[in-house]
């Protein structure tokens, strides 16, 4: 029995092999897979907002994409993953709902949580070697250990593997 | 010093569900009326979430639904979510076209084109609007919903969208949830107000209630 470890939505969890991480129904928020192939050690975090510097309460670090990435990594490298190896998927940041007034910032929250996310990756020199983001759809994903591969389900939208 | 949800004692709670009551009521009764049938409503639940707990409200965050959001603009602010299981909604739609009130039994779920859309979101305008209008009228305050949008998709990628918001100021969200139901029991729908935290405030002034 392969261990299947969900996140929930402003949440981080990493595991050793063998192993599935899983979260269900991401909307805006972008989920973001790390992996290293060498340990097999992988993450998923569920990240809500991408700043922490913008918001009032920020004690819960999971919630923010500058914040969860570095935990991620960090909880990562204690399990045994080594840095230099680490490669990054991203899933999510949808648009749920487009109202016509569709400046709102809320609205576009889907989009600036992946440029955050990646700006994160970026500086930490984690590569982003692929991503199924932005559309008006939901989707669960889940990372296998066995291979680093990304599966992710939508309604409507097929699935696929990244 | 800015309130939070934490900062809501039991009479506040109190308040936000009589506030459910007047406004799911009149919800009700306008949707009865369009339906020409008997809507009937649970008592409205104050629900404080943890973000991670969210999801898997309503039955699985992946469960099927079609959800209609409206945003609350005015003195108070806020979203609007009208959530409803893919069958209820076609139900819902039969009924207001005048068709057998049956569901089609697909079991890939129904399609809906885009006359079936607009019904529903007509629905979800008429429940917000009459929800909002008996909760100016109780307040004095100037609140006027948007236009209505649609998706239908996951229950947990529908309900994060309010959700977020909340995300700024605290690891919770709070819903006030009313169920609708048929004649004959069949659930029709979940009808959800979220207040904006900044705006507690605001509700409660207007009610006489100190916060």
């Amino acid at each position: 029995m392969v261990k299947v470890i969900k996140v929930g939505m402003a949440d981080l969890q990493s595991s050793v092999h063998p192993c599935i991480i899983t979260t269900l129904g991401l909307g805006s928020c972008v989920g973001v897979a790390l992996y290293d192939p060498v340990k097999k050690v992988a993450g998923l975090a569920h990240i809500m907002l991408p700043s922490s510097q913008q918001a009032r309460n920020n004690s819960n670090i999971a919630k923010f994409a500058d914040t969860a990435i570095v935990k991620l990594v960090q909880d990562m490298l204690a399990l045994g993953a080594e840095k230099s190896r680490l490669i990054a998927k991203l899933a999510g940041g949808a648009q749920m709902f487009s109202f016509v007034d569709g400046s709102s910032e809320m609205l576009r929250i889907g989009a600036r949580n992946v440029a955050a996310a990646k700006e994160v990756l970026n500086s930490l020199k984690i590569p982003i070697i692929s991503e199924d983001t932005g559309g008006n759809y939901g989707r669960t994903i889940e990372i296998h250990s066995e291979d680093g591969k990304l599966k992710i389900r939508t309604i409507g939208h097929g699935t696929k593997e990244i | 010093m800015v309130k939070n949800i934490n900062d809501l004692n039991s009479i506040h709670i109190d308040v936000l569900k009589e506030i459910g009551n007047i406004g799911a009521g009149n919800a009700a009764t306008a949707l009865a009326k369009l339906l020409n049938r008997r809507i009937d409503m649970d008592v409205p639940r104050v629900k404080i979430m943890e973000f991670r707990d969210v999801s898997e409200t309503l039955g699985g965050a992946e469960l099927p639904v079609v959800g209609i959001m409206l945003k609350v603009t005015g003195d108070f602010t806020g979203n609007i979510l009208f959530i409803l299981k893919q069958q209820a909604a076609e139900i819902l739609v039969n009924m207001l076209m005048g068709r057998p009130a049956g569901d089609s039994g697909a079991a890939e779920g129904h399609v809906f084109d885009e006359i079936e859309i607009s019904a529903l979101k007509e629905i979800g305008n008429i429940l917000a609007g009459s929800y909002l209008s008996s909760l100016s009228a109780l307040t004095n305050l100037n609140i006027a919903p948007s236009v209505p949008d649609l998706a239908i998709d996951m229950a947990g990628a529908i309900l994060s969208v309010p959700a977020i918001e909340f995300g700024k100021v605290g690891d919770s969200v709070l819903y006030i949830e009313t169920e609708f139901t048929e004649g004959d029991k069949r659930v029709v729908g979940d009808f959800f107000l979220v207040p904006d935290v900044d705006t507690y405030s605001v509700l409660m002034n207007a009610l006489g209630v100190s916060f």
